[in-house]
Formats: C-alpha cells, sequence, structure tokens
C-alpha cells in the first residue's frame, strides 16, 4: 500500500510536458496530411513495405496508449500483436470469412489475453510491470513454439489467404490490398483517438500524473489501467491482424520479445503522448529496414540501435515531440516579435 | 438540559470513529493504539510535533495505509481495510499534505474531473471529453469559492504554492463529502491567505465534518471544536482548544517547546 501513496509517474519519460496543439484549426490541417499521406502511401513505397508502416503504426499507437497516456511501459505487446497474427490466420484459413472479420476475430482474441494478463500485471509499476508483462509473454511465446498442430511451430503457420469477397485484384495485388485493410487500421486509430479525446482519456492522463490524487478523487485506478490495457491490446490484435494477412503467413518472430522491443522503440522514436509519434517512429523504422535488408546489409539492428540512441539523448520527447515543441516556441517568439514591433 | 436523553444525543453522533488503531513500519509504530471520536458535524483538529502520526492516521482513515491492528468505523460502518476510491466515494474526501495535483490540467480540468467521479462517466472511452462540460459550472462555483475563478483555465502546475492549497480544497470540495479530512490546509500560505481559508473552512463545516491537521495554533484556535493532541503515535490529550492549551501534558510536550 505504502507504495502506492508515494508512487507518481514511474517512468520519466511519460510526464514530460509537450505543449499541446490548441488550435483547432492547424489540428485538421494535420489530420488532412496525415490522411493524404496514408492513401498515397503505396504510390511512392513498395506496396507491402507501406502496409507494414501502416500495421507498425497502429501496433506503436497502442503501446502509446499506455505509456503516454497512462504512464505504464509495457514490454510483451508481442504477445498480443502476435496472438492475433495467429489467430486472425487460422480464422482465414480454415473459416474463408473476408479478412477483416478475421482480423475482427484476431483482435478480440487478442483483448480476450489481455484480461487475465491486464488483471495481474497492473498491480505493478514502472520497470516490474515491464518486466510482468515480459514474463507473460514469454510464455505464450513459449506455448505458441510447443504447440506445432496448431501454430506449425518454428514454421510458423503458412498460406493465410487474403479473401475479400472473390475481388481477385485485392485478393492478388498487394497495392489495392492496401486499400482495403488500411481501414481497418483507421478503424483502430479512430478508436485510439476517440479514447485519448474522451473522459476516459482524461483519467488516463490524471492517473499518469498521480494516481495517489486520482485514487483519492474516487477513482479506481487499477480497473481503468486493466480497461486501458485491454483496449491497447485489441488495437495492437488488429494491427497484428492485418500484418499476417499482409505477408500470408504468421511466424514466431511476432511473438518474440525482439517485437516488444521494436514497437516501444518505434513508439519512443516518434515520440510519446501523441498519437502522430507511433506513425512517424513506424515509417522511419520500417523504411530504413526495409532500406538496409534489401541492400544485403545484415546489421540492421546496429544501425536502428543507434538512431534510438541519438533520438533519445537529441530529442527527448522524440521527433514529433520535440518537432511540435520547436514550431510552437517558434510561434510564440514571432507572435512576441510582432506585439513588439 | 438533559430533559429529553433522545435530544441530548441527538446532535453529535459519533461519524468516525477509530479503535485500538495502530500502524507499524518495521518495527517503528507510527500511529499506536489509537481512540479517536469525531462527532458529526464538528471541526476536529489533529496536532503534536512533527513524527507525532498525524499524516499517518490521515493515511489509514483514508485507505492509503492499512493498519497493522485495530478498526476504523465511518457512520458505524466497518471501512477497515477498504480501498481509497472506495472510501471516497462513501464520503470521506481528503487533501494532501504534499501538493498533490495534476500539474498538466487546467484548474477547470481538475475540477470536472473530481465531480465526474461519482457518476461513472471516466469509464467512457467512447465519448468526447466535452462531456465534461455539464461540470463546468459547478467547477466555477467551486473555484470562486476558493478565489482561483479568474485563473480556471491556467495549468496548474503555473500555480503559486498557496493557490495550490487553495485547489486542493476545493477539489476536495467537489466530492461534496460527509467527513472532510485536511492534511495542513494552510501549510506555507501567507497570512491573508490564511484567514481566506479559514473563513472558507468555517462556511463549508456547515452540514458536515471537518478533521483537518494544522502547525497553525491560530488556524487551530479560530476552527476547531475538538482538538486531539498526538504524540508519538498516541493521544496525548484532548478537549477544546482552551482545555487542551491548559493541560500541563500538553504544555510540556507540544505547546512548551514551542513558545
Amino acid at each position: 500500500m505504502s507504495e502506492q501513496l508515494t508512487a507518481r509517474a514511474d517512468l520519466e519519460l511519460a510526464g514530460e510536458p509537450v505543449i499541446p496543439a490548441s488550435r483547432p484549426g492547424l489540428r485538421w490541417a494535420m489530420l488532412a496530411v496525415g490522411l493524404l499521406v496514408a492513401l498515397a502511401l503505396p504510390w511512392f513505397i513498395y506496396p507491402p513495405v507501406a502496409m507494414d508502416i501502416a500495421a507498425w503504426a497502429l501496433f506503436a499507437i497502442s503501446v502509446d496508449l499506455l505509456l503516454g497516456y497512462t504512464g505504464l511501459l509495457s514490454f510483451g505487446h508481442a504477445a498480443f500483436w502476435g496472438t492475433s497474427a495467429y489467430v486472425t490466420g487460422l480464422i482465414a484459413i480454415n473459416a474463408g470469412v473476408p479478412f477483416p472479420l478475421a482480423v475482427l476475430g484476431g483482435a478480440l482474441a487478442a483483448m480476450a489475453l489481455a484480461v487475465p494478463i491486464g488483471y495481474l500485471s497492473v498491480r505493478r509499476t514502472g520497470i516490474y510491470f515491464a518486466m510482468v508483462t515480459l514474463a507473460f509473454a514469454q510464455m505464450v511465446y513459449f506455448i505458441a513454439n510447443q504447440w506445432r498442430s496448431l501454430t506449425g511451430g518454428e514454421n510458423g503457420l503458412q498460406g493465410i489467404p487474403k479473401s475479400f469477397f472473390g475481388i481477385e485484384a485485392i485478393e492478388t495485388d498487394s497495392f489495392y490490398f492496401y486499400y482495403a485493410a488500411l481501414p481497418v487500421i483507421l478503424l483502430g486509430v479512430l478508436v485510439a483517438w476517440r479514447a485519448v479525446n474522451s473522459p476516459f482519456g482524461q483519467v488516463l492522463v490524471a492517473i499518469r500524473d498521480n494516481p495517489a490524487r486520482a485514487r483519492a478523487l474516487g477513482y479506481d485506478v487499477e480497473r481503468y489501467k486493466i480497461m486501458v490495457f485491454v483496449l491497447s491490446a485489441g488495437l495492437a490484435g488488429l494491427a497484428g491482424g492485418v500484418f499476417s494477412i499482409s505477408h500470408g503467413f504468421a511466424s514466431l518472430q511476432e511473438l518474440a520479445w525482439t517485437t516488444s522491443g521494436k514497437v516501444v522503440l518505434i513508439t519512443v522514436l516518434g515520440g510519446i503522448g501523441t498519437l502522430w509519434g507511433g506513425p512517424i517512429g513506424a515509417g522511419l523504422v520500417v523504411v530504413l529496414e526495409d532500406r538496409l535488408a534489401s541492400s544485403g546489409f545484415n546489421g540492421v539492428g546496429i544501425i536502428t540501435g543507434a538512431i534510438f540512441i541519438v533520438i533519445v539523448l537529441a530529442f527527448r520527447h522524440g521527433i514529433w515531440g520535440t518537432a511540435r515543441n520547436g514550431v510552437a516556441a517558434w510561434m510564440r517568439r514571432r507572435r512576441s516579435g510582432a506585439g513588439g514591433s | 438540559m438533559s430533559s429529553d436523553t433522545n435530544d441530548a444525543r441527538q446532535p453529535s453522533p459519533v461519524v468516525l470513529q477509530t479503535r485500538g488503531l495502530s500502524k507499524e513500519f518495521r518495527g517503528f509504530r507510527a500511529v499506536s493504539d489509537v481512540d479517536l471520536t469525531v462527532a458529526a458535524g464538528t471541526v476536529h483538529a489533529l496536532v503534536g510535533p512533527n513524527g507525532a502520526g498525524k499524516t499517518t492516521l490521515f493515511n489509514l482513515l483514508t485507505g492509503f495505509l492499512e493498519p497493522s491492528s485495530g478498526q476504523i468505523l465511518f457512520q458505524g460502518r466497518d471501512i477497515t481495510g477498504m480501498q481509497p476510491e472506495q472510501i471516497a466515494h462513501l464520503g470521506v474526501a481528503r487533501s494532501f499534505q504534499i501538493t498533490s495535483l495534476f500539474d498538466q490540467m487546467s484548474l477547470l480540468e481538475h475540477l470536472e474531473l473530481a465531480l465526474a467521479s461519482p457518476t461513472g462517466l471516466g469509464y467512457r472511452f467512447w465519448q468526447s471529453s466535452k462531456r465534461l462540460g455539464r461540470f463546468r459550472e459547478r467547477a466555477m462555483e467551486l473555484l470562486e469559492q476558493v478565489g482561483l475563478a479568474d485563473r480556471a483555465g491556467q495549468d496548474a502546475g503555473s500555480l503559486a504554492y498557496g493557490q495550490k492549497r487553495a485547489l486542493e480544497l476545493a477539489l476536495a470540495l467537489a466530492l461534496d463529502p460527509t467527513v472532510l479530512l485536511l492534511d495542513e490546509p494552510t501549510a506555507g500560505m501567507g497570512l491573508e491567505d490564511v484567514d481566506r481559508t479559514i473563513a472558507l473552512v468555517k462556511k463549508v463545516s456547515s452540514g458536515r465534518t471537518v478533521v483537518f491537521v494544522d502547525h497553525n495554533m491560530h488556524v487551530v484556535g479560530s476552527l476547531a471544536d475538538t482538538v486531539t493532541v498526538l504524540q508519538s503515535g498516541q493521544v496525548l490529550a484532548e478537549g477544546t482548544y482552551e482545555q487542551v492549551r491548559a493541560d500541563q501534558r500538553v504544555i510540556t510536550a507540544y505547546l512548551g517547546q514551542a513558545g
């Protein structure tokens, strides 16, 4: 009990002040640009890679919901992304339903898994929460590895179809598939946006900044944490499901701790506590990995790791947070300059 | 005077009571066998030197700490071991000794959040946060009460210390509690703010019970109906301010040191 009294936001990263974008006009403009980029992406980037960016972006947003808005660092989110990847694949293979339905089924499975894991983890805070979530994710990995009859073990789940009402262009051409799958991703982003701008989101920020005070006001902090954990797992599940459909297979890599690590890296790189950070970080990391891999260089981890270190040290709010603060400061200076003349 | 026994009892039923309440931290007894009785509708002060166990007692009463032994009764109901949020919903609200706010939220948002707490609106992740606006009017009233109305849109982090204390008070009041527990409501305030706070506590204490901790004897003297003096986790003396002030044990233990 006593640690709950003193436990403020445990992660230094989480409580950092970021200047809010208050102008509604600017916000709509940014939204329009974001949507345009999402729609134009497969024209400029190899469509399967564009799909990867979109999936990782939503995955990162799901992590940010916990890290940036609630102050919880989950280091086991691969459990939800991967579970959904497998469940989505199994539904797609065995039921032959249109792929968005399979993805939805995968996301629901991820949420169901998140209920017990969340229930058992949210009592811990800070690094202990990260370790408990990691432990659970490793358990899921182990089970998937052992349960060969269902998951295919090390071979993974092969031959996942992109069924979509028999429309051949979508089912066979990754360019058209991108446009069929993007709405699923955008649905996830919409849910995240709604949640952080809701009374619920307001309570989450209160819990992040001062859990003891939130409890004194009558808020059941643990219940809120479980709720956001399950919600976040659902979004990670949507992303993981789209990813496995897009690739046509689900492998153990989807459940590995390195996947949990990569999504945290993407989230922090892009900037936490802002839904824009995830897409920016995802775009950067996925494209970089793709370029490095296709150039035959096999030390991808060294490069992304080095970039991560530089960005965390130089831009403490991530790319988006730093850019936003910079623009806000520049506008303030300009305004005060104009007032003086 | 006591022509009717019922009448004599009615004015002061017990609202909050502890029985043999103790809290031990690794062998150190911060609160030791405390029997505290708070009469409904009164203003009750807890005083005592630093380390007397006042704040620990507050944390026990509000569920932030679990007692090592003993019982806590609120309106005759055993609330020992309940969680802070449950106790808050029952009608016991507290402020914190060390100012405890959400630095990035505006004052208005603080109060809207406090007012929304009993409604369950906080669970609605599918609705716009603009829904919290329905508490705006009451929130502004509360800010008005503590003299912060003109800063409603400001972030709590930007307030001066005394103003933060006032916001603490407004937050506790927002829960419209039966029992209001104030942990050093005037700590660090200037004289003017102290007097304003005294007047405010007087005003809000009608119709509810107030228990407060304060080191300022001027505050204790002008507010408290009953004063309980704690020393080393135990009750040393209890009575009206005048009685306690005249108590020889208190003078040696506490007031003597101060004066």
